[in-house]
């Protein structure tokens, strides 16, 4: 294996005093199709290993594959969504190369013909601000099977005892989307990065063919990096640094990997073209595999299948259908919202749109629907470490909730108790309203006691009121609100305290 | 019943000599059960395959089996299919469900497909019966069954001689009369040449025409499965049972099935235009093979057809333009076999790593001729390479093929010897793979532009007495012109000769 020794870096003030950073990005997306791209098998990976399997996609002898439309049809889309050209006429390519969880020893894939190609996807960084990132394609192929190898110190094959194959993955539909080299970010290099996987993935999703969710591997990340001296237009030498799965570890290889390369060319020496492995826990990238001369994948159009050619009505057809695209939308809400941008990237960064604009559709309005997901809810994602969407609560529930509140039935307070009933799985915000005594007590005669208690009982802060200092009120509120346990409209409790001391507010 | 009386050996003579044609009218009148004639093909195989050596895998019992489940049908009085109870030989290229398939290598001895190819499928459908699997050059690639991993096969016209590849097998099989029917497939002749030098018909049905869905692949834009027969009928017959989309196979045809049947009863020349190419002979081409096409030709004049004379000059790129096709497809179809998932695997001894029992595998696995073509593949395939071999090859295929459509503005279909020898003696080529490679001539430029093409025995060569094919060409999806003209043909010869051929063949 490679040795590990930590590489030189430059600071990434003196790295970008001097070079300016290419990135190049590839980004690989699993289709949520039903089937695979090229058999009838299940994509569901909930299963025994092997079990999704079928002489196609493991590649027996005789077995031919088939193009899944679905596959194609998400392809087209993403390609329009990424401003893209689509192909009249392509073919899918073998690349061939031999790995034991290939079961053909070539991956069917799309090579000098891709579906889509020549397009751009505007991305927003955190202050709003909106870089264009060329793209270069979108092109359709099938994914590996799944090595497992057991026995070596590092998990690779190299020093490994033996490996364990899976299939299920083999065939798995997959669109790669490589950006054309992104140049002009300057220091911003790294949040570019960041950025651009983050708005793909909300475009992805919000074309709905793909969960997109980087932490399955659903939606993975090669981030190629090389550095130019300030001023120059030749490119460097790249690194490709594989399999970043997170958008903090996008912006972090980037990062990493500029001061990296800045330290190698700035003590004269030079870059490798190689591919390396990033370190989640260190925020470091290793080297992998020297690419000493152009690997050669011996590429040829795939005789098995016919060529692709999408009818252009039918293109037409899924341009006319594209939902609204998640920048679009976001600028549409600010507006709508009447939030600022710094606003809008809060509630996007807590992945709340979605969840809010559901709730909003379910007849909440905008700003309760904002209030209860940024705050009561993003504090309980925050608290358990998961996404907001992955809250056993529904935006109809949230609705629900909001409504309540709308007609007097709860107050914040005793909202905040529903919400964490619906969280602990009591029920609907009814049923737990129910189970839990949950109801502002609205009885004007029961409130009016209460109060009358609360005056009989305080004469002191009485005393003080009446003498002109109305803030003391507040202590007779405090003490109804604890007679009704909570259940009492704290504003109403007020006014009936003040209006029977005969005292105005002023 | 007549059969219960006669003599065992005197009826299974009589049963093997019949047509497909002939033993299913037979069965489905009574005449005959299905599991007499399987019977009496199985008989025939355990008396002459020693000598043969057309079967690599006899089914005894599924054949039996399937045997049975038809007379069972003809006792409830069922409709039967045109073909039902008729044994056939399958070569060992297609996938059968629990039956081994070898492709004729060593690499996947022993292994057993878990799933039948659909042209099995369907002729289990139309109730053939399938007497076992057939030998072939290594994954189809040669045109003599020598480089099969198993050991050759005998031309039954004499058995020192190849019985053409790679589908020798099958058309050995029916030359033995061991089996009435037989699936070949072509790449670039392997139906076509075994058929032409053992006395037989048969027929590389239009590119797409029948699906290659469990067909093990050599080269996946050329390979091509069709029926092979002793009669020109009964290889329509074959052929429109196997024939038809299939969406399991992206590159088959979704289009009506030509009339083949219809047009092999009404065989007819008259009034056709009839191509002869020009790079269809001279230098290589036998004396009596091109006396007994020159015949041919005479005897089509005869028959009504307008002869016409064509200059085809890209046909003479044809071979180098395979040569480097095929093998580029083949080096990537092949690649699949590294021992990690079925058929053979060397040095899992635990002192190998996974790349090292991959390389002996494919060493020990893989026979002479199937590396030579992954090699020829791997380096025309190679950047840098690509354009100058790969590239180059397709433009040619594209010329051949618009040369094709030029000529089929002109005539209904081409003639041409299909091959430009008889049957040459076992390990005569062997050694030089260049002369093997000259048998496919004439038969290759049809696979290049996906055409339809028959072979059908056209006499004997005078200097060896040995069988002579004629080839007959016709357009994509016209193939049932194949078979009207070819049935003309046939009949105006067994006229001629007052028998058909293969009577003239030695006894076994």
């Amino acid at each position: 294996m490679t040795a590990t020794t930590t590489p030189e870096l430059l600071s990434y003030e003196d790295a970008l005093a001097t070079y300016d950073p290419v990135m190049g990005l590839e980004v690989h997306v699993e289709l949520g199709t039903k089937t695979k791209m090229f058999c009838g098998c299940s994509t569901e990976l909930k299963q025994d290993a092997n079990s999704q399997t079928c002489p196609t996609c493991l590649g027996l002898p005789g077995a031919l594959p088939v193009v899944n439309e679905t596959g194609v049809e998400s392809a087209v889309k993403i390609g329009l969504a990424l401003n893209c050209s689509i192909a009249e006429w392509c073919r899918f390519a073998r690349k061939n190369y031999f790995y034991p969880d290939m079961p053909k020893n070539f991956q069917t894939s799309q090579y000098d013909e891709p579906i889509a190609f020549d397009g751009y996807l505007d991305v927003q960084l955190e202050d709003g601000e909106v870089f264009r990132v060329e793209i270069e394609r979108a092109h359709m192929e099938e994914d590996t099977g799944k090595s497992t190898h057991v026995g070596g110190a590092t998990g690779r094959i190299h020093g490994a005892q033996h490996s364990l194959l899976d299939y299920n993955r083999a065939g798995i539909p997959l669109i790669e989307i490589v950006t054309k080299p992104i140049v002009g970010a300057g220091e911003r290099a790294p949040e570019v990065a960041k950025a651009y996987v983050a708005e793909l993935r909300e475009v992805i999703r919000a074309l709905g063919v793909s969960e997109a969710r980087m932490e399955q591997g659903q939606m993975r990340c090669d981030v190629n990096l090389s550095l130019m001296p300030k001023g120059s237009e030749k490119f460097g030498t790249r690194s490709e640094t594989k399999n970043v799965n997170s958008l903090r570890s996008v912006e972090r290889a980037a990062r990493f990997e500029i001061q990296r390369h800045a330290a190698v060319l700035s003590s004269g020496g030079s870059i490798v073209q190689e591919t390396r492995h990033f370190h989640e826990d260190e925020g470091t990238t290793t080297s992998g595999r020297v690419k000493e001369e152009a690997e050669d994948y011996r590429y040829f159009p795939e005789p098995d299948l016919v060529p692709v050619a999408p009818p252009r009505e039918w293109v037409e057809q899924l341009r006319a259908g594209l939902p609204e695209l998640p920048l679009a939308q976001r600028n549409r809400l600010i507006a709508e919202w009447g939030i600022s941008a710094h606003d809008m990237q809060s509630i996007r960064n807590a992945g709340a749109i979605a969840p809010i604009v559901a709730t909003i559709e379910a007849g909440a309005d905008a700003a309760s629907a904002r209030k209860w997901w940024m705050g009561e809810l993003a504090r309980s994602a925050n608290e358990q470490g998961v996404d907001l969407a992955a809250l056993p609560i529904t935006p109809v529930q949230v609705a629900r909730v909001s409504e309540l509140v709308a007609k007097g039935d709860l107050n914040d307070k005793l909202a905040r108790q529903v919400i964490d009933g619906v969280l602990k799985g009591e029920g609907t915000p009814d049923e737990v309203v129910d189970k839990r005594g949950l109801k502002v007590v609205s009885d004007e005669g029961a409130l009016s006691a209460a109060v009358d208690e609360a005056i009989a009982g305080n004469a002191g802060i009485v005393a003080k009121i009446q003498s002109g200092k109305v803030a003391a009120a507040g202590a007779l509120v405090g003490a109804v609100m604890k007679a009704t346990r909570g259940q009492a409209d704290a504003a109403r409790v007020k006014e009936l305290i003040l209006e029977k001391l005969g005292v105005s507010e002023g | 019943m007549t059969t219960e009386t006669t003599d065992n050996t005197e009826n299974t003579v009589n049963i093997i000599k019949l047509t497909a044609a002939e033993i299913a009218a037979e069965i489905a009148a009574g005449e005959l059960t299905a599991v007499q004639v399987t019977e009496a093909h199985l008989a025939r195989i355990e008396a002459v395959d020693e000598k043969v050596h057309a079967f690599l895998h006899v089914d005894r019992e599924g054949a039996l089996a399937q045997a049975r489940a038809v007379d069972e049908k003809v006792e409830r009085g069922e409709k039967l299919g045109p073909l039902a109870g008729v044994p056939l030989a399958l070569k060992d290229i297609f996938t059968t469900e629990g039956v081994p398939t070898t492709v004729g290598s060593k690499i996947l001895e022993g292994w057993i497909p878990p799933y039948d190819a659909t042209l099995v499928k369907k002729l289990k459908a139309a109730d053939v019966v399938i007497l076992g699997k057939t030998n072939m050059d290594e994954f189809a690639m040669g045109s003599s069954t020598e480089n099969s991993a198993y050991g050759p096969t005998g031309n039954p016209w004499d058995l020192t001689r190849i019985p053409g590849g790679s589908g020798g097998g099958s058309s050995a099989s029916l030359a033995a009369y061991e089996a009435p029917l037989a699936i070949g497939t072509d790449t670039g002749g392997s139906i076509r040449q075994p058929a032409a030098v053992t006395g037989t018909v048969g027929v590389k049905p239009t590119y797409g025409g029948v699906s290659r869905f469990g067909m093990v692949a050599f080269s996946s834009s050329l390979d091509q499965g069709g029926p092979c027969a002793r009669t020109v009928l009964d290889a329509a017959l074959l052929h429109e049972a196997i024939a038809g989309h299939d969406p399991l196979d992206s590159t088959s045809i979704d289009a009506p099935v030509p009339p083949v049947v219809e047009a092999a009863r009404n065989g007819s020349v008259r009034g056709m235009r009839v191509g002869v190419v020009k790079q269809f002979r001279g230098e290589g081409y036998q004396a009596g093979v091109v006396q007994r096409f020159d015949e041919s030709v005479e005897l089509l004049k005869s028959l009504g057809a307008e002869v016409v004379e064509l200059d085809c000059p890209t046909f003479d790129l044809a071979l180098s333009a395979y040569y480097l096709i095929a093998p580029s497809e083949c080096s990537s179809n092949l690649a699949r076999f590294d021992a990690m998932r079925y058929g053979l695997r060397v040095g899992d001894d635990g002192t190998h790593s996974a790349e090292e029992v991959t390389a002996l595998t494919r060493e020990a696995g893989f026979g002479p001729e199937v590396k030579r073509r992954i090699m020829l593949g791997t380096y025309a395939l190679s950047s840098g390479y690509y354009d100058a071999y790969y590239g180059s090859a397709q433009k040619v295929r594209t010329l051949i093929t618009r040369e094709f459509e030029a000529a089929f503005e002109k005539v209904d279909v081409i003639v041409s010897p299909t091959t430009p020898t008889t049957a040459f003696p076992i390990g005569e080529r062997a050694d030089d793979p260049m002369a093997m490679y000259l048998a496919d001539l004439c038969t290759i430029p049809t696979n290049l532009a996906g055409n339809a093409a028959m072979s059908l025995p056209c006499g004997l060569a005078p200097e060896d007495g040995l069988p002579v094919g004629l080839q007959i060409i016709a357009p994509a999806m016209k193939d049932d012109r194949l078979y009207k003209v070819g049935a003309a043909v046939e009949a105006a010869f067994v006229e001629k000769w007052g028998h058909p051929l293969l009577e003239e063949a030695p006894s076994l």
